[in-house]
């Protein structure tokens, strides 16, 4: 008995993991070899060529999806680490503080916010409006409407996931490793790039991770911040599935981008090293 | 595309789940694994024979409940109407503004109802269109008892008993029509704007807003090349493809909008826009500066019809509520504050008795009502309107993906 009490207890979520994971991919997968239309119905003919067809006829917005979510993932990284190394080594007592304002913008819906932006980006808004006013901005200058404003958009959404991450290894650095490292005469930007920098990579790899994959499947940054032109792969599964009607071709779109995202995820735990990968998977 | 600008869905963000709603979200979840375990079963329904409609309705009785699913902005904000009718029959109601978009109403509904479960909701309001004529096609609509709609037959228009999309009023009744048509910001535009020209002018580069909607964008496509909607062909929307793909290529079009064009437009991200008509007119009456106008080569007209989803709970009381806002008092009441097309003729002149007991600026507000073609279209005014064209399933799966093509660039 005492053997399969630990079974038993994660029989819950295993569970939980069969009824709303397993199932529900199994009938995407099923859905996305069918034929058919909304009034005369889908039957399994494994069509293959859904897969195909979708890309062929997509492909532009997977490329551009992978494009707006690898720079927003970038910008996170660039902003965040300098703001999770701030918070580790010099927050003091007031850390918890700062991570609650780093978190305090959660508690306000995410299409509230992204709307929010597109009020206060808004071409003769709060901001704009004034600076134009002040004669600071040409007055066709915009950034609602443009892939800049939608990279900007994912970056601001998913920032915090980047920062956690990464300061939690980072505060998990002793600072008395730094010492050392000076003590044998390396300069400070050596202890960082040797000593530091390497002691956080696993809270990175997570942070990358933990943004990359919702940020290139978001739709809604695109809809609300973009124009022409920025359409991503989370609008055409959406239109796919709501407007067309057109269960197959999003469920195989849905699957296409899994599986671009888990072979990329794929290959940069191999680059990053499976040791980091599994430290990062074991916190 | 479905907007997540949509009041409704921030309601839905920011309010917490009811049990109904937690149900709904269980059904849905499980009509998606009936859907994907052994393909999804084609539903489309032959007429219903006229003993199973009167066996069905006398079945039914007057609960006293009626829910009411409509999109915003389409009902005082008093709820006069419906306070009204609560009051002479006793019946409450609860009003709900959860319809945003056809595509998008459809394609969450349609999982619940495929699988043989309530909306949740007695009476619902769609346009006539590919959707509409979607939930007729697979029998989601209920089949209206025609004796229980004394007000509509006494008081409705003769065009609004008799649309092509629905003969005889089987399934639905008007809510109210409405005309697509040109919108414009006078603060940055100073020429009248007449022509549908306007929309594809150099001259507004990057300030053209044009709708997200495959009809709506194809209906202007067309009307500017001069085609009828209502009898184009393949070719036609692959010419009018041609011109709007031109449009967005030379940087003219800002955005491909949902409802949120109506913001955009009267903040002046976009300067001219293709808009729809109760809209900018609610806009004008909030002192923004915002004008709409009718294009000479013509807009569209189309309409919102009422109807019982399949499976509704109460559909006595949502039939005694559909007639009910035929009374000429009650419609309008409720015209003066949507203007949109009223289905009631009578409305006009109830709205003049009204103006001339008005004074000051009541009165002028009621006149121009009285006096807009776009409110109280002439036979002249119909005539430059046109509607959508009608599609079967296969020729759908060819207009689509030419106007999704351009607006999902």
């Amino acid at each position: 008995m005492r053997r399969l009490t630990p079974y038993l207890l994660a029989l819950p979520s295993w569970m939980w993991l069969a009824i709303f994971l397993v199932v529900p991919l199994a009938a995407m997968a099923s859905v996305s070899l069918q034929t058919g239309n909304v009034i005369d119905g889908f039957v399994m003919t494994f069509s293959f060529s859904n897969y195909g067809d979708a890309i062929s006829a997509y492909g532009t917005q997977f490329a551009r999806s992978l494009l707006y979510g690898g720079l927003a993932t970038a910008a996170m990284l660039v902003i965040g680490y300098p703001v999770a190394y701030w918070i580790a080594f010099k927050g003091g007592s007031r850390k918890s503080m700062y991570l609650f304002l780093l978190l305090l913008p959660f508690f306000v819906s995410f299409v509230l916010r992204t709307i929010s932006w597109g009020f206060l980006l808004s071409d003769d808004g709060i901001l704009f409006g004034t600076l134009k006013g002040w004669g600071l901005l040409p007055p066709d200058f915009h950034v609602l409407a443009t892939a800049f404003a939608v990279v900007a958009g994912l970056t601001y959404n998913w920032l915090p996931f980047m920062i956690l991450p990464i300061y939690v290894s980072l505060e998990r650095v002793d600072p008395r490793v730094v010492e050392a490292a000076q003590d044998l005469y390396a300069t400070r930007s050596a202890a960082f790039r040797k000593v530091v920098l390497p002691l956080s990579l696993p809270g990175v790899f997570a942070g990358v991770l933990m943004t990359f994959v919702p940020a290139t499947a978001d739709p809604i940054n695109a809809q609300v911040l973009g124009g022409t032109g920025n359409t991503m792969i989370g609008n055409i599964i959406q239109t796919e599935y709501l407007v067309n009607n057109d269960y197959p071709t999003a469920s195989a779109l849905s699957f296409t981008l899994m599986a671009v995202l888990l072979v990329g995820i794929f290959i940069y735990a191999r680059v990053l090293g499976t040791e980091n990968v599994l430290e990062a998977a074991a916190r | 595309m479905p907007g997540p600008y949509t009041p409704a869905l921030i309601r839905g963000m920011t309010q917490p789940r009811t049990r109904r709603d937690a149900f709904r979200i269980a059904g849905l979840s499980a009509a998606g694994l009936a859907l994907a375990a052994c393909g999804v079963q084609g539903q489309k329904v032959a007429p219903p024979k006229a003993d199973a409609v009167a066996d069905f309705w006398s079945k039914q009785k007057k609960n006293g409940q009626v829910i009411f699913a409509n999109w915003p902005e389409y009902m005082p904000e008093d709820k006069g109407p419906l306070e009204k009718f609560k009051a002479e029959t006793g019946i409450s109601y609860e009003y709900k503004e959860v319809i945003n978009e056809n595509a998008e109403f459809f394609g969450k509904a349609d999982p619940v109802l495929r699988a043989g479960q309530s909306l949740g909701y007695d009476i619902i309001v769609m346009t006539n269109g590919i959707q509409l004529q979607h939930m007729i096609e697979l029998g989601y609509v209920v089949t209206l008892d025609q004796s229980k709609l004394p007000n509509f037959l006494a008081n409705a228009g003769e065009k609004y008993k008799q649309r092509s999309y629905d003969p005889g009023n089987v399934h639905t009744i008007p809510y109210t029509s409405g005309v697509t048509g040109i919108a414009y910001n006078t603060k940055y535009v100073k020429d009248d704007i007449t022509s549908i020209a306007a929309l594809f002018d150099p001259k507004y580069k990057g300030r053209v807003g044009m709708m997200a909607d495959a009809q709506e964008i194809a209906n202007f496509g067309m009307i500017a090349l001069g085609i009828d909607p209502e009898k184009s062909t393949e070719a036609d929307w692959q010419k009018a493809g041609a011109k709007l793909k031109a449009q967005r290529e030379d940087g003219i079009v800002r955005k491909y909008y949902d409802q949120n064009y109506i913001d955009a437009v009267s903040k002046g991200d976009i300067w001219v826009t293709m808009a729809w008509s109760g809209d900018v007119f609610q806009r004008q009456l909030a002192g923004e500066p915002v004008k709409f106008v009718v294009p000479d080569e013509g807009g569209t007209i189309w309409t919102d019809n009422l109807m019982i989803p399949k499976g509704a709970a109460n559909p006595v009381d949502a039939m005694m509520l559909m007639d009910y806002l035929y009374k000429p008092e009650v419609a309008a009441e409720l015209d003066e504050y949507i203007q949109f097309v009223t289905p009631v003729p009578a409305v006009q002149d109830l709205l003049r008795k009204k103006a001339d007991s008005a004074t000051g600026e009541d009165k002028q507000a009621l006149l121009d009502m009285i006096d807009s073609p776009l409110m109280f279209p002439t036979e002249a005014d119909y005539a430059k309107l046109r509607t959508y064209t009608p599609l079967t399933t296969a020729q759908e799966q060819v207009f689509n993906p030419i106007f999704q093509s351009i607006t999902q660039a």
